[in-house]
């Protein structure tokens, strides 16, 4: 049973379509089916091993799809690959930290602006010197609150700083969808709440897929949750209807995990 | 908003640190060699800087790819016997002008390097070493069946390249400077590479790829370029070298001066402008002075360079600028 959308298809920013995935016997993505509207803040939800990354996976062209189709601002992206979706706007955070330990918070945010400041076959010009690349930097750095943490290599940044800066850095690359892979794991409280302000200030000027075990910040945060379990969305809807809704409160809340 | 002083590795003059001090007494002492030659009335400590000076652009270009971008390519000595093979062949062919010869010599190893990258960069890790290493091998066997040019044997090369009256690679010193020249030159194209735009991506590259290409970078055309740049240079080296020994041979390429070249840019450190001549330098001067007093010279070098490679994370050049990282 694939769910279908409820909203008019034309809205919608990116729109999946039975998309599936095996892992030789293993189902990480079952015919699922779904559209996000431009400026959604759209939360994905489920158990361990529900195929929540992979469907990050699929979305940012990493893993390839056995069969569905990906459609981005109406047109097809089902076979792109990764930096062809970066550049139309398609920019995903990392589960695991990712970044370039040793350049520093600054380098790091200006290769993303790079990235999308025409091509890079440019061989003389000191690319630290260029405040083409540099000022946009500053201001996505400023963004997340790690002005002062600019030359600090990224090794010597702490876990939280890290996230953030994972942030920062898809931000700069100015993308039209986000995708952010549990954004506050292993993070501390006052980080993960900074965090949370953050993409509160965020929603709404940019559609963002949200991938989050932190489920109070989901609810508090979302337009619409999608639940998956083993590879199938089992429910999507606003907060309340997913709260209400006894096939996720047995299938992964559990009784009683969402009340009060 | 004033741009970020950068944590880059400084290697101008700016800061006298004792690396820059180092560095700027290095080219003194290699521009004051000939001088030392003509006074002393040898010739043996000229040909031996020649040589550590060429194989410095060889070990330059390999730090280009290896150092900066991360792909170990253990096939470097093929583009020194193709940029010398160019030569040798056009020499025999009686095309003796190096207006011809050092442009082929480039074109053919910039050209190798393309199959061979185009090839290569599609695999990781071992299986990048091992297929850079095999069509190093492959081209080394096919100069072996060059009977033409000497097969197993070798090549003698009767005249050097001509450079009409503007130079005369014949005269030991001026050859010697052009090669240091060269070597400068090359030196400060890679530093200008390494730090443009295109460096960021190669170096990001190296540090994590599958990122680079998330943010939107196709990686495998630029580091295909920097593979095909750093053919080019060595093979500029390889025609040096050719000129240099008046001979061409198989041995040249050897999978075993592929490993030299490693050890010389791991030994000098990686990442550094001036380490491959650093490394090439102290590698060859101790191969030389070790096997004139004994014939057991491995057994020296060897613990040695395993010493520096387990103890000195950033080679010479690391211990000269201080413990670079934790």
């Amino acid at each position: 049973m694939a769910y279908l959308p409820g909203r008019a298809v034309a809205e919608a920013l990116l729109e999946i379509e039975g998309l599936t995935k095996r892992f030789g016997g293993v189902i990480a993505a079952d015919e699922i089916s779904l559209a996000v509207p431009a400026g959604e803040l759209h939360a994905i939800i489920g158990p361990n091993g529900a195929g929540k990354s992979t469907l990050i996976g699929q979305l940012s062209g990493e893993v390839v799809s056995d069969s569905g189709r990906i459609r981005f601002d109406g047109r097809e992206i089902t076979n792109l690959p990764v930096y062809r979706r970066s550049r139309l706007g398609l920019a995903r955070s990392f589960q695991v930290t990712t970044l370039f330990p040793d350049f520093t918070a600054l380098d790091n945010i200006a290769l993303s602006v790079q990235a999308h400041a025409g091509h890079s076959f440019r061989f003389w010009k000191n690319a630290r010197d260029e405040p083409e690349l540099r000022e946009p930097a500053q201001t996505a750095l400023a963004r997340v609150g790690l002005i002062e943490r600019t030359s600090t290599l990224v090794a010597d940044l702490s876990h939280g700083e890290r996230r953030q800066l994972e942030i920062a850095m898809a931000l700069a690359a100015r993308p039209r969808m986000l995708l952010l892979d549990e954004p506050m794991a292993g993070m501390g409280l006052e980080e993960s709440a900074r965090l949370l302000e953050m993409l509160r200030v965020l929603k709404g000027s940019i559609t963002v897929i949200l991938i989050e075990h932190d489920i109070d910040a989901v609810f508090a945060l979302a337009d619409r949750i999608s639940v998956l379990v083993y590879g199938r969305i089992i429910a999507s809807g606003d907060p309340a209807a997913i709260r209400a809704d006894p096939g996720v409160r047995e299938a992964y809340l559990g009784e009683g995990a969402v009340d009060g | 908003m004033s741009p970020i002083p950068a944590v880059q590795k400084a290697w101008l003059p700016g800061a006298l640190t004792p690396r820059v001090a180092i560095n700027v007494a290095l080219i003194a002492i290699l521009a004051l060699v000939p001088v030392y030659t003509a006074l002393a009335g040898e010739t043996f400590a000229l040909t031996l800087f020649t040589r550590v000076i060429i194989l410095a652009i060889a070990a330059l270009s390999l730090n280009l790819i290896m150092g900066f971008g991360g792909m170990v390519s253990f096939g470097h000595a093929a583009y020194l016997g193709i940029g010398g093979y160019a030569v040798g062949i056009l020499a025999k062919e009686g095309i003796a002008s190096g207006f011809v010869q050092w442009p082929v010599a480039i074109a053919a190893a910039a050209l190798y390097a393309l199959v061979v990258g185009a090839l290569s960069l599609r695999t990781r890790g071992v299986y990048f070493i091992m297929i850079t290493l095999a069509f190093a091998q492959m081209i080394y066997y096919v100069a072996i069946g060059l009977d033409r040019y000497g097969g197993d044997d070798g090549l003698t090369i009767y005249h050097r390249s001509q450079f009409g009256a503007v130079l005369n690679l014949s005269n030991r010193t001026a050859f010697y400077y052009l090669c240091l020249g060269l070597l400068l030159i090359s030196i400060y194209l890679v530093w200008r590479i390494v730090n443009s735009r295109f460096g960021m991506v190669i170096q990001g590259a190296r540090s994590n790829e599958r990122r680079m290409r998330a943010i939107g970078f196709p990686t495998f055309r630029y580091r295909l370029v920097c593979f095909v740049i750093a053919g080019a240079m060595c093979g500029l080296a390889g025609a040096l070298l050719a000129n240099h020994t008046d001979f061409i041979s198989p041995a040249m390429m050897h999978w075993t001066r592929s490993g030299d070249l490693i050890v010389m840019v791991v030994l000098g450190g990686m990442q550094a402008m001036f380490g491959p001549l650093i490394g090439a330098l102290t590698f060859l001067v101790l191969e030389e002075g070790l096997s004139r007093v004994t014939d057991y010279s491995n057994l020296i070098l060897g613990p040695f360079l395993l010493l520096v490679a387990i103890a000195m994370h950033g080679g010479i050049d690391g211990l000269l600028a201080g413990a670079r990282r934790g």
